[in-house]
């Protein structure tokens, strides 16, 4: 299995990377776009803005485009999973893969920052064994799936979705890779996941 | 609901753990790695590297042993300590802290503030707020700013600040409880999440700072002179009620 830590400008990809190696397979980080087209496995990792990260996205657009029409397997991260959606209120505009929108969280502090607890919302071979589990957050703007693609949301004065997944195109809103042991699960849980994929595909 | 968090703070100068810190069981109690994946395995909920010497000449160890950790642990890390402006500050989100803690450099120039959460997002900055009987001090508590610091914790995060970590000058060092008046007025006028330090001594008085509104309390030498303490903080706390992180 090869699996592409996608490089797109957009943050500090050290710690992800020695959490993915740790998880089983250590990643390629690479902005090309063969590389990101081909891989069993594309990760798109980012904080902060959507909107920077959506134009530092741009060159491998068409190449993460292409791996999902083929039902190559992507996993989202934080704001990469953002990327995943459409439109963002703080301007700028995901990937589009699914569908609703992204919002700045309405609850009383924000951002939403440390350990939180997983509700799953239906069985996932992603969260298998997470269900209750404390992982950590540190974000300021959610998504609004459109469609029933939510498989688990954590509290925050209100929910707040946690984890997306659709066909071969998953996200989780936490950090796996600042997440202990659960977080660690997660990550062994997506190169399944994203097996799974191959061997079908 | 989000569980409070307990944050030990190291010390560190030239990428060493400088002072105070036993652990009987390492045999290398200087690097601040090892200590931090030992705390980070006592349940420390996230962990705070606070550079001492404060100069840019000793930035080389730091910056690598920002590396390390960014690789090495599984829960977040905040770099803070002398972080002198925005190219520091870069260097450091950069090199893999998931945090910066800015002090003097953001009262000089609040600016600095927008810039970097421009840049990495509003969860990567905390604004460190030293106070002195309400007031902004800096450099370690010598320099008055002639400002109430729950006047510049608003500003602070209007103009950007993700997080606040607000050390009590008078507490730090007491052992005696955790400045409440301070970190209940921070909470009480902001919307982020409020970090309070300075003064922890027993499991109630990190109860009092929650109970007043931070969302996490640092802890420092209370841990530093025994590390298991961390552990039977956390369930004291439990005991008592407060949601942490099982």
């Amino acid at each position: 299995m090869s699996v592409v830590l996608v490089d797109y400008g957009a943050g500090n990809l050290r710690s992800l990377s020695a959490a993915l190696a740790r998880a089983g397979v250590a990643p390629i980080v690479s902005g090309d776009a063969g590389t990101v087209r081909d891989c069993s496995l594309a990760v798109i990792a980012g904080v902060g803005h959507l909107a920077s990260a959506a134009r530092g996205l741009a060159p491998v657009a068409g190449a993460l485009r292409e791996r999902a029409a083929a039902g190559r397997p992507t996993l989202g991260i934080c704001v990469g999973m953002q990327l995943l959606f459409e439109e963002s209120e703080e301007g700028g505009a995901g990937l589009g893969f699914l569908r609703g929108p992204v919002r700045r969280l309405r609850a009383a502090r924000v951002p939403h920052m440390g350990w939180n607890t997983l509700t799953l919302r239906r069985p996932t071979v992603l969260l298998d064994g997470l269900d209750g589990a404390d992982v950590y957050f540190a974000h300021s703007y959610g998504v609004e799936p459109a469609d029933d693609v939510t498989v688990a949301v954590t509290e925050h004065d209100g929910a707040v979705v946690a984890a997306v997944e659709h066909g071969a195109t998953a996200g989780v809103q936490f950090h796996p890779e600042r997440s202990g042991d659960a977080g660690a699960r997660v990550l062994e849980n997506a190169l399944a996941w994203s097996g799974a994929w191959s061997r079908s595909g | 609901m989000v569980k409070k968090r307990l944050i030990p703070c190291l010390d560190v100068a030239g990428g060493r753990v400088v002072k105070g810190v036993r652990f009987r069981s390492l045999r290398d109690v200087g690097d601040p790695v090892e200590l931090a994946q030992r705390y980070s395995e006592l349940g420390a909920d996230e962990l705070v590297f606070l550079d001492i010497t404060a100069t840019l000449e000793g930035r080389g160890p730091l910056r690598e042993l920002v590396e390390r950790a960014a690789e090495q642990l599984v829960v977040p890390f905040t770099v803070g300590g002398g972080v002198s402006g925005r190219e520091d500050a870069r260097a450091l989100l950069r090199a893999g802290a998931d945090k910066v803690a800015v002090n003097r450099a953001a009262v000089d120039e609040p600016r600095l503030l927008t810039e970097l959460s421009d840049e990495f997002g509003s969860q990567a900055v905390v604004c460190a707020i030293d106070a002195r009987a309400g007031e902004v001090v800096t450099h370690a508590g010598a320099n008055p700013r002639g400002r109430a610091a729950v006047a510049w914790a608003c500003e602070a995060v209007e103009r950007g600040a993700g997080e606040l970590l607000v050390t009590s000058i008078d507490a730090d060092g007491t052992r005696a409880g955790y400045d409440l008046e301070l970190t209940a007025a921070t909470a009480a006028a902001t919307t982020v999440p409020v970090i309070a330090s300075g003064g922890a001594g027993e499991a109630r008085h990190l109860a009092a700072a929650f109970a007043a509104g931070a969302e996490a309390a640092l802890v420092a030498s209370i841990v530093h002179e025994r590390p298991e303490r961390l552990s039977e903080l956390k369930a004291e706390l439990r005991e008592a009620g407060w949601p942490l992180r099982s």
